[in-house]
């Protein structure tokens, strides 16, 4: 399915319930070269735009918050060796948790493809 | 006069190179009635007359008095070559090594010395130095916190005074509880630190050899401690660690003290260095700056603050510490000490400081009335009974230029009639038999 | 350079200890209490040592070798008398004075502590000075533990701390150790804290608001008494972070401007060498209504004219384990009653003198965000060379090849490619015109051979260090 962004750069990508959540390559782009993911621990419960996970490079760190409410099914554990899988492929093999998602409603709170990159233009 | 070398025609050609018409102009975007109201100080003095005052001042330093005192400070010999080395002005008149290419004098140094502290307390990882003795034990305390996500220690009472108090503000605001522990025989009681620690406790923390100098094993607490998910903090004493097992051997999960006598003078309270060393999976909890190895473009290798993004200048509030300037210089006067004595005479350091203090345990004890009531066996200190209140005897001694111990009723109530007496490697035997003279007498005459 | 454990031969001893002169009895020593493996330590001889120590020293750039310019560390010159009056105290233990009867014995140091503190609380004009504080962000952390047990005795229990976006990274820090939320209020366009922003964010819940003033773009805040009153109307305090204090030392107070409790760097302002990291010392002042809080024990000053040391029991407790960093505050005094009042309002005099010099000289060649006059270090930007790709880094690693240590660099956060330049008071003429000079140059290189700064540095013994790796594949000791 397509994936949706939010305002604070994280991607999410709905199949069924699972959302799939990473970062966006814009922001991976900008923190450099990430050294350590942080993931959260399966099983635990979020609400949408708490903090989820958190990312930190040579010389920045910063939170990812969640792009929906629901509660952490999988993590993406080949980021605690590869942290730079998250550079290498942001959106995709660099994704960093599944969330069996509680309400796919909440999906309308968040940009599609062309109102992140047009966001994103916007912030340069 | 101070230290500026401008002469007053470089200050007007300065001030034409800014445009403006005096210095005083410079100061012209505060307010006038934001101007200091008083600024009432002596004028200045030459380098002559100021040491002049200094000496007087350290005439009454106190510093001729033979300590049998400790209190987690300790008078070790240190060898001229650590004075002379810290003191090349590279070194002390350097800062934070941000700039790794023109700073790997200091950045490789602080990378051995996280080596030779996590050598010596049977650790995997260290920083690059803290604070002192009892903010490295409260640090210690706020990483449990972090690793285990509880906020709840226990913390036993043989462990400094000082640094109980300092941990009971650091973590005043942060901790739901600090649970103490009162000692048994002048050592842990085991059976009551075992009962206390449940599901709720993020550490329990203990020292080794103990604030009344007695040595314990800690490996079944260090166990009964995982059982409940909870880590074992065991803050040592380094020279003693020549000797006693070290915290790693005992299955610590975090290592903290004082690193004074490493090489430091005493110096009336500091500086001296605190440290802190953990396990490998722990590191990204430590607080403070570490030092990693890598390499140049060009494969060569060197050292740089790493996992900076851990630290206040990057993570603000949600940095693993706001400790930014640390004792840097001390640590590194602990590096080349250890050096300086090396594997053999480390060991040979600490094997002397038993000897001594058990020679003295056995001439004091033979005074009537006296006698050593530690239950356990002790390293280079330990508590003398006397068959009187121990403060007064104290103070009587003083003038004949001996420090005899700590008396311990200021810090336990209940523990009047008793001191701690340190002997250090320093103290000879005629010193030791002198102070069991004076003791006898003050005691018996 | 080889590590010194590489150098290391089995065997081989370096310092002898003394000797024993009684009966040996470590074997007694339980077993089970023993450790089992000797600390694999060094074993060199004592040349090995001094030589490795002494190569390894060179290996630094330092103020006695080198111009250092770091903003906002205040890096002037540490005098050596400072060092010879330290020395005289090496052999003082600090538990003499906690002996009962001990205090007659160490009279000096002791007077040494309290005349430190009327000194500094003249300087920066409060009322009461504790000198327990290790370091700068100790003393922070410190002063806003005063600030909660002020709230705390009259019935509050109030939430957050204000900092500007600007501040140094360690007052949200400490504030957070401290148990309050942070509530971090933006830059206006003149340089600082956003007035409307803070009175909006003010109210009944802030316990206190963090100023660095002047603040890390080397600007004094006009609104800084505004601040101070918007606070005390809501009952929070005002805290003085003194990182900047070498600014205004002898022009501006901050007890006069309503500041109520502060910290000073010895080891910026008054002249203490930063030893590569440390040991610093960050003594902190009150005004009258926070004297009770202080932390124990306090060095007071008797009707007889002895001093002694007491407990001080109403107060936060014990922020550090005796009396602070002594061997620092004897570094401190010294400067201060070397230079006297004079003296000491020269530093700020030739400080902001300096930094504006520096500044109206390089401001053709680097853009500058707040072009206005200085106080004692300017901050430029390097973004008109990162357009051509080449970044304030860059530069700084260039700066090194020409002798000298980079400004601070990437700080403060709100300034794209910040160079942050604090030249202090004992820099002459002479050395800032050469820096000046290479500084020109830098800029030309970024036009005309950037790679040259691309390179940069290639005089030292090791060329730019690979911070990811370091990061990523962990070593933090040797094997």
């Amino acid at each position: 399915m397509a994936k949706h962004y939010t305002r604070e750069h994280e991607w999410v990508s709905v199949s069924g319930t699972v959302a799939t959540v990473g970062i966006s390559d814009h922001a991976a782009h900008e923190l450099g070269d990430i050294t350590f993911v942080e993931l959260p621990q399966a099983g635990k419960s979020v609400k949408q735009f708490d903090i989820l996970a958190a990312i930190e490079s040579v010389k920045a760190a910063s939170d990812i918050y969640s792009p929906l409410s629901g509660k952490v099914i999988e993590v993406n554990s080949r980021l605690d060796d590869a942290p730079e899988l998250v550079n290498q492929s942001a959106e995709d093999a660099g994704w960093i948790c599944k969330l069996e998602a509680s309400d796919l409603g909440e999906v309308g709170a968040l940009m599609d493809e062309a109102a992140y990159q047009e966001f994103v233009q916007g912030l340069v | 006069m101070g230290y500026s070398p401008n002469t007053p025609e470089e200050i007007r050609e300065m001030l034409a190179a800014i445009g403006a018409g005096s210095v005083e102009e410079l100061f012209s975007s505060i307010p006038r009635e934001l101007r200091a109201k008083s600024f009432d100080l002596p004028p200045g003095l030459s380098e002559f007359e100021l040491m002049g005052i200094m000496r007087e001042k350290a005439s009454t330093g106190g510093c001729g008095i033979t300590p049998f005192i400790g209190g987690g400070l300790y008078d070790h010999f240190i060898p001229a070559a650590v004075d002379h080395l810290s003191s090349r002005a590279e070194f002390y008149t350097a800062y934070t090594p941000y700039q790794p290419e023109c700073s790997q004098g200091t950045l490789q140094a602080l990378f051995e010395y996280q080596t030779a502290i996590c050598r010596l307390t049977g650790m995997e990882a260290s920083n690059a130095s803290l604070y002192d003795g009892g903010t490295a034990v409260a640090e210690a305390a706020l990483m449990a916190f972090r690793i285990t996500g509880r906020h709840q220690v226990v913390l036993d009472e043989s462990v400094n005074p000082f640094y109980r108090e300092v941990v009971r503000g650091y973590l005043a605001s942060v901790a739901e509880q600090v649970v103490e522990v009162a000692p048994l025989g002048y050592g842990s009681d085991f059976d009551m630190l075992s009962g206390t620690v449940t599901g709720e406790t993020a550490a329990i923390i203990v020292q080794n050899p103990n604030f009344f100098g007695t040595v314990e094993d800690f490996a079944a607490l260090a166990e009964k401690a995982h059982q409940h998910g909870a880590l074992l903090i065991v803050c040592s004493y380094p020279v003693a660690l020549g000797l006693v097992k070290s915290p790693g051997e005992m299955g610590a999960d975090i290592a903290a003290g004082e690193g004074q006598s490493l090489g430091n003078h005493l110096s009336f309270g500091g500086p001296y260095f605190g440290f802190i060393t953990t396990l490998k999976k722990y590191i990204r909890n430590l607080p403070g700056r570490i030092v990693g190895e890598t390499i140049d473009k060009d494969g060569q290798r060197g050292y740089v603050l790493t996992l900076q993004a851990r630290e206040q200048h990057i993570k603000r509030q949600k940095a693993t510490s706001n400790i930014c300037s640390n004792q840097s210089l001390c640590a590194l006067r602990g590096m080349i000490f250890t050096a300086a004595l090396g594997r053999k005479g480390f060991e040979e350091l600490a094997a002397l400081n038993y000897d001594k203090a058990e020679y003295a345990r056995g001439v004091l004890s033979a005074i009537d009335g006296v006698s050593v009531i530690n239950a356990g066996t002790t390293f280079n200190e330990f508590v003398l009974s006397l068959p009187k209140p121990a403060a007064p005897v104290v103070e009587r001694l003083l003038p004949f230029g001996v420090a005899a111990g700590l008396p311990l009723g200021s810090y336990y109530p209940e523990m009047e009639n008793t001191l701690v007496v340190t002997v250090t490697e320093k103290r000879t035997k005629t010193e030791i038999d002198r102070l069991a003279s004076l003791l006898q007498e003050a005691l018996w005459s | 350079m080889e590590l010194i454990y590489e150098k290391s031969v089995p065997g081989r001893t370096g310092v002898r200890i003394p000797v024993a002169d009684i009966p040996r009895t470590t074997g007694g020593f339980p077993a089970g209490l023993r450790r089992f493996e000797p600390a694999a330590f060094p074993e060199v001889s004592e040349l090995d040592l001094v030589r490795h120590y002494t190569n390894l020293s060179r290996r630094n750039f330092s103020v006695d070798t080198n111009f250092y310019p770091l903003g906002s560390c205040t890096m002037k010159y540490n005098a050596k008398v400072m060092e010879n009056a330290a020395a005289l105290f090496a052999g003082c233990h600090p538990v003499v004075a906690l002996l009962p009867g001990g205090e007659k014995l160490v009279q000096g140091p002791l007077s040494l502590v309290w005349e430190l503190e009327r000194q500094l609380a003249e300087i920066t004009g409060m009322d009461e000075v504790t000198t327990q504080p290790l370091a700068g962000a100790h003393g922070e952390m410190t002063g806003i533990m005063l600030i909660a047990a002020y709230h705390k005795a009259r019935g509050q229990k109030r939430k957050y701390v204000i900092v500007p976006d600007s501040s140094h990274g360690t007052n949200p820090a400490s504030a957070a150790m401290a148990g309050y939320e942070i509530v971090t209020i933006p830059t206006a366009p003149y340089g600082d804290m956003d007035l409307d922003a803070y009175r909006a964010a003010m109210n009944d819940q802030v316990a206190a608001v963090m100023m660095t003033c002047p603040n890390t773009l080397g600007l004094f805040n006009p609104y800084i008494a505004e601040i101070c009153r918007i606070a005390h109307e809501a009952g929070a305090l005002t805290y003085y972070d003194g990182a900047n204090l070498n600014a205004i030392l002898g022009k501006v107070r901050p007890g006069d401007v309503g500041f109520d409790v502060i910290h000073v760097n010895l080891h910026k302002t008054f002249g203490t060498p930063h030893g590569g990291g440390g040991p610093g010392s960050g003594p902190v002042g009150v005004r009258a209504g926070l004297i009770p809080y202080l932390p124990t024990p306090r060095v007071v000053k008797k009707d007889d004219g002895s001093f002694a040391v007491e407990a001080h029991p109403e107060g936060i407790g014990r922020v550090s384990d005796f009396f602070g960093n002594f061997g620092i505050m004897v570094r401190a005094f010294g400067y201060i009653t070397l230079l006297g009042r004079e003296g000491l309002i020269e530093v700020s005099e030739q400080a902001v003198l300096n930094a504006n010099y520096l500044m109206a000289r390089l401001k053709e060649e680097y853009d500058l965000p707040f072009d206005q006059t200085c106080m004692h270090e300017c901050v430029f930007s390097a973004a008109r060379q990162a357009k051509e790709g080449i970044h304030a880094i860059d530069i700084a690693k260039y700066l090194i090849d020409r002798g000298f240590h980079p400004p601070t660099v990437y700080f403060p956060l709100n300034v794209k490619e910040a160079i942050m330049i604090e030249p202090t008071e004992t820099e002459s003429k002479q050395t800032l015109d050469s820096f000046i000079a290479v500084m020109i140059e830098a800029a030309r290189c970024a036009k005309e051979s950037p790679q040259e700064l691309k390179d940069a540095p290639i005089t030292t013994p090791v060329g730019r260090l690979d911070e990811t790796r370091a990061a990523r594949a962990l070593q933090v000791c040797c094997e």
